[in-house]
């Protein structure tokens, strides 16, 4: 209006970064940002995250924040579509909080999405990004393809990069394009490839996989390649156990395939050198 | 009755009509005609362009606009409103490509587009956008699609449709002839744009202007003398159908 002008006021000046300077959330519904310039936590006015936590994760002070990745997670692409397998141990320092964590979350039914390093970091955005990708399926009347919802998700790490964020989660699926699987990490990383593993476990992992992959494996090798790189890991790293959690991504949809515990798997595969 | 329920735009009349809106439609009807057709491998976009005064330059007055590789608009209405509407699409064409690293399907820059005009409609101290615009694309899929806006920001999906001066008697033309054989092939769906323009333009093919997207091809913007061939050659199939009727008669 004329007279908001004249007295200088300008409507719809509050910024749109997630630490606006107002400190305010607008209520003003956008359609459009696919979950990023959303206010996701409130933070003080005048509060600068970036500047108050990179003394403690970049700088060369005696205070730092370590955070291990405790986990093995692993995947990769074979003629068949996508093999994911991850342990169930979740620790908090030398504590074993859990032998059956949940460390795949269940996007839709074409969509699975593996978590390592911080649980609650990973939880809560990867469950945003399933939020995400149901919204866009419900707007554009398709299927959100997997490239997209890698990116949405890298979109939303760069947003808080330096803010002390721990992710390391592999996004698999199969859409339009076929079989996918990218990588994803807290500095905002996406890698695209054919093999991936994640965690503390995962150098165990990258040899057991490295001395047996194929690309034309058939399926049952394809799952003992997963289930024998994910026991191997947890008998070595002290940070992964529990179960071997296996999923199949296929062109209509992943399935399940096991649940098997890792101290059986070890006590067979010893049986079986003998 | 009106004057009391249309000098601002958040105020509904009491039978239900937002007047501001349906005078943003009018302002519509005021401007030039333009046409869109959704063939099977191509999408046609024709516009009347208006005589350019002598010492104006003609290049600088274009009414048809791509917002992405595989999308473009024409409009009818208010030129200067559809600058702003169209760098809003554009930009979101792009911000779109680096938050999804896809590019837009059709109907999402119109759902946007309507959006935008749609806030506008429900603002205080803003006015409606005049213009309607046709947007044709093909989707990554190789679909192809034509939607209409209004000023009022609602859309709907076509297979051919017209806005502007004299849409009314585009349209009707339009039903009679958009049939699967006039759009059989590319040069049969350009040439039923230019026929539909030729009902309403006064001085033929000078006053036409047609742009054409193939699948997976750039927008195409046709020079004059492509559409002055094309226009000759409807002119021939026009007199070759009254000869026919002729022997017809005689026979």
């Amino acid at each position: 209006m004329a007279l908001l002008e004249v007295c200088g006021y300008r409507d719809g000046d509050r910024s749109a970064g997630p630490f606006g300077t107002r400190g305010t959330v607008m209520d003003r519904s956008s359609h459009f940002s696919f979950g990023m310039k959303t206010a996701e936590f409130a933070v003080p006015v005048g509060v600068d995250p970036q500047a108050f936590l990179s003394p403690y994760t970049a700088g060369e002070g005696d205070v730092r924040i370590h955070l291990n990745h405790g986990t093995t997670t692993l995947a990769f692409k074979f003629q068949h579509g996508v093999v994911v397998a991850v342990d169930s141990r979740a620790s908090a320092g030398n504590y074993i909080a859990s032998k059956d964590a949940n460390k795949v979350i269940e996007i839709n039914p074409y969509l699975l999405g593996t978590m390592s390093g911080s649980a609650a970091d990973c939880q809560y955005w990867e469950r945003l990004l399933a939020k995400e990708c149901r919204l866009f399926k419900l707007r554009n009347k398709e299927r959100i393809s997997v490239c997209a919802a890698s990116k949405l998700l890298s979109n939303m790490m760069c947003e808080y990069r330096g803010m002390g964020l721990s992710m390391g989660s592999m996004i698999c699926g199969w859409d339009k394009q076929g079989p996918g699987l990218y990588y994803v990490d807290d500095n905002g990383t996406r890698l695209s490839g054919q093999l991936f593993s994640t965690g503390c476990g995962s150098s165990y992992a990258y040899g057991v996989v490295d001395s047996g992959y194929r690309y034309d494996l058939s399926m049952e090798e394809a799952y003992d390649l997963g289930r024998r790189a994910i026991a191997h890991a947890t008998h070595r790293d002290a940070y992964s156990g529990g179960v071997v959690n296996l999923y199949h991504m296929r062109q209509d949809g992943w399935i399940k395939i096991c649940k098997d515990d890792v101290a059986e798997l070890i006590h067979q595969y010893a049986l079986e050198s003998k | 009755m009106t004057a009391r329920y249309d000098r601002a735009i958040t105020v509904f009349s009491p039978d239900g009509h937002l007047f501001q809106v349906e005078y943003a439609q009018e302002a519509v009807k005021k401007g030039s005609t333009a046409v869109g057709i959704r063939g099977k491998n191509i999408v046609v976009l024709g516009v009347e362009k208006k005589s350019v005064a002598k010492l104006q330059e003609e290049r600088t007055v274009r009414k048809i606009c791509a917002l992405d590789e595989h999308v473009c608009m024409a409009f009818a209405g208010l030129t200067a409103d559809a600058r702003i509407v169209i760098n809003r699409a554009r930009v979101e064409c792009q911000s779109h490509r680096l938050t999804v690293e896809d590019p837009v399907t059709v109907e999402y820059i119109t759902r946007y587009i309507a959006t935008l005009k749609q806030r506008y409609t429900q603002s205080n101290g803003r006015r409606p956008f005049g213009i309607s615009a046709l947007i044709v694309g093909f989707d990554y899929d190789g679909t192809p699609r034509l939607y209409q806006t209004d000023p009022s920001g609602t859309y709907h999906a076509w297979k051919a449709n017209a806005i502007g001066r004299s849409a009314k008697t585009v349209r009707e033309f339009l039903e009679k002839n958009y049939t699967e054989e006039a759009i059989a092939t590319d040069k049969e769906a350009m040439k039923l744009a230019i026929k539909a323009l030729l009902e309403v333009v006064q001085s033929g093919g000078k006053n036409i202007e047609l742009a054409i997207i193939g699948r997976n091809q750039p927008l195409k913007i046709l020079e004059s003398k492509e559409i002055e061939t094309l226009v000759a050659e409807i002119e021939k199939e026009k007199e070759e159908e009254a000869e026919k009727k002729k022997q017809k008669k005689t026979t």
